[in-house]
């Protein structure tokens, strides 16, 4: 009996080693082929060089297109989604009814269940034309429309979360606001929003990791050219676009052009692992600020 | 007089935003709406039973879905196989069994990190890993290998959170009966966490059914003009046939994708429906 709980528990241990053991398969398999890649290639010019084209004959290795193209897409996308997600957030937590709140929020939840190439197929078929009725000099593939689209896809991200931190927040607080004559307006801004702040910045930062790693909105809808611009009017590539760019076609592996996504994709991950790490410090620091 | 003016303006504040609120909330649930009537006018009148038993073609109207669908049930499958027990005793594992140990903390921030790794980065690690050094090619067992990875996360938490909602005094009343530890967490605190535990697998594979971008990473193909049958075969998927007529010119070829796309929207909601359904049912029941 002894000998069989013990083996079990062992069984049960080491299926939870296989998530270590991705962590390190991911981080192994990344950095193996980025090294390759700057035995080749300098990091100064990857991190310095304004052209992305080492699929051309006249070959550059400079990340900064790439970049540029993800943190445009990302930032039209957080620009749209933090103030409307922290409104409607503040709104059904602090004037809606409860009714209301009950029946908006599991529908505003599907917005997080929508396969994101339908979000892609949205943005290239119908906002981008839209767009162009208003805007003029929009091109067809640009970095406007999928941003605002993601923006759209990671909004019930900060909703349910800044929700849940403000509903962390114990009612006393919002009472004594209340005592001391604050109107509503008065104590969701400046009482619940302060004291809800570190759950409200983590549920930004989440939103902003997955808007950096997203891929088929900006695949279908940005286009795939590498441009150092943040004219949101402009076609751009992301890194997570240029992957799935190389993947899909034909270049031999083992050459220079097929460890280039070895070196984009470990520059997004660098840049997902940090996001990710503030925020689940952030969480951990805070959780038990009211207990 | 100033004191008064401050007053009336708070209150001003106040309806502003009553209003502001109310303008932005509905306007999120206009944008959900239009998306789905814009998907459903461009689509609707392409769904018809040919549509679901074709195979893609280069002409437009004869195009289908079927060994899209054919490989996208095969690949769940196959994901699900591998991920399901893993998952689930890996979550059982840290909740009952290493709380408080050093191990389970290390993975559960390890855990936090992986579900924040983007996707195609899984296609980069399925790609080297099994289509390369393992020298399963592009096959769907590739693919379902690539996705059990992907979804492993959300199975250990739903897990997870299903077992931390079961009361103390069951599992004490089983050890109060003599039972062994194991005897306890699989007869009693399993059972009980069950319909949170489905609820977390419904979900996964939503997520699963909805990915696109790691298996165009590790080479699902976009045109299969058969229907796999083994773990070894080449396959596509449903979003990656709707990605690849997406991005085709002709304007009969984007109403195939809307068609596309009402199919795995269906599919997809249905499968959330569900989740949330099982989930509302299990916690009245948790609630003793």
């Amino acid at each position: 009996m002894r000998v069989k709980e013990k083996i079990i528990e062992i069984v049960m241990m080491c299926c939870s080693f296989v998530t270590v053991l991705t962590t390190i398969g991911i981080i192994v398999v990344l950095l193996v082929d980025t090294v390759r890649f700057f035995s080749e290639v300098s990091i100064v010019d990857f991190l310095t060089d304004t052209q992305w084209t080492p699929l051309f004959s006249d070959k550059h290795f400079g990340i900064l297109p790439l970049l540029s193209g993800t943190l445009l897409t990302t930032s039209i996308a957080i620009l749209v989604a933090v103030p409307l997600g922290l409104i409607i957030a503040v709104y059904l937590n602090e004037y809606a009814s409860a009714k209301f709140t009950g029946l908006v929020k599991p529908v505003l939840e599907i917005l997080a269940a929508i396969p994101t190439v339908v979000y892609g197929f949205f943005a290239l078929q119908f906002v981008t034309p839209l767009l162009q009725n208003i805007i003029p000099g929009l091109q067809g593939f640009n970095a406007l429309s999928p941003g605002l689209v993601m923006g759209i896809m990671i909004l019930p991200y900060i909703t349910s979360l800044s929700e849940d931190a403000l509903r962390a927040v114990p009612g006393s607080i919002r009472e004594g606001s209340y005592g001391i004559g604050a109107t509503k307006f008065q104590t969701a801004f400046r009482v619940m929003i302060p004291a809800a702040s570190s759950g409200i910045i983590v549920s930004i930062i989440l939103a902003i990791s997955r808007a950096l790693g997203e891929t088929m909105i900006v695949a279908i809808a940005a286009g795939q050219e590498p441009k150092l611009t943040f004219n949101p009017k402009e076609s751009v590539e992301t890194i997570t676009t240029y992957i799935v760019q190389v993947s899909m076609g034909d270049v031999p592996q083992d050459s220079l052009e097929y460890r280039t996504i070895f070196a984009a994709g470990l520059t997004l991950f660098v840049f997902t692992f940090i996001l990710n790490n503030i925020s689940f410090w952030m969480r951990k620091k805070f959780q038990n600020k009211y207990e | 007089m100033s004191r008064n003016k401050r007053h009336s303006k708070s209150r001003l504040n106040d309806k502003a935003f009553r209003i502001v609120g109310l303008v932005c909330t509905i306007s999120a649930l206009i944008i959900l709406g239009i998306l789905l009537v814009d998907i459903f006018s461009k689509g609707f009148n392409r769904i018809n039973w040919s549509f679901f038993k074709s195979l893609p073609s280069r002409h437009a109207s004869q195009s289908g879905i079927l060994t899209a669908l054919a490989g996208m049930s095969s690949l769940i499958f196959f994901t699900i196989i591998i991920a399901l027990p893993i998952g689930i005793l890996a979550g059982v594992y840290l909740e009952e069994y290493g709380k408080r140990n050093r191990f389970a903390k290390f993975v559960e921030i390890n855990i936090a990190n992986l579900a924040g790794v983007p996707s195609v980065i899984y296609g980069i690690l399925g790609l080297t890993l099994f289509v390369r050094m393992s020298k399963l090619g592009n096959s769907l067992l590739a693919g379902a290998l690539t996705l059990a990875l992907l979804i492993l996360p959300i199975i250990i938490v739903s897990t997870r959170e299903a077992i931390k909602a079961v009361p103390g005094s069951l599992r004490e009343a089983s050890y109060g009966m003599g039972a062994t530890k194991w005897q306890t967490t699989s007869r009693v605190v399993i059972p009980s966490a069950l319909g949170g535990i489905l609820t977390g697998i419904i979900l996964a594979l939503s997520r699963a059914i909805g990915e696109t971008a790691p298996l165009l990473v590790i080479g699902a193909l976009v045109y299969v003009p058969f229907i796999p049958e083994g773990p070894k075969d080449q396959f596509t998927t449903l979003p990656i046939q709707i990605f690849n007529w997406t991005s085709r010119p002709q304007a009969e070829f984007i109403v195939n994708a809307a068609a596309g796309i009402i199919v795995l929207l269906l599919i997809t909601l249905l499968l959330n429906g569900i989740a949330i359904y099982i989930r509302n049912r299990w916690y009245k029941k948790m609630r003793y």
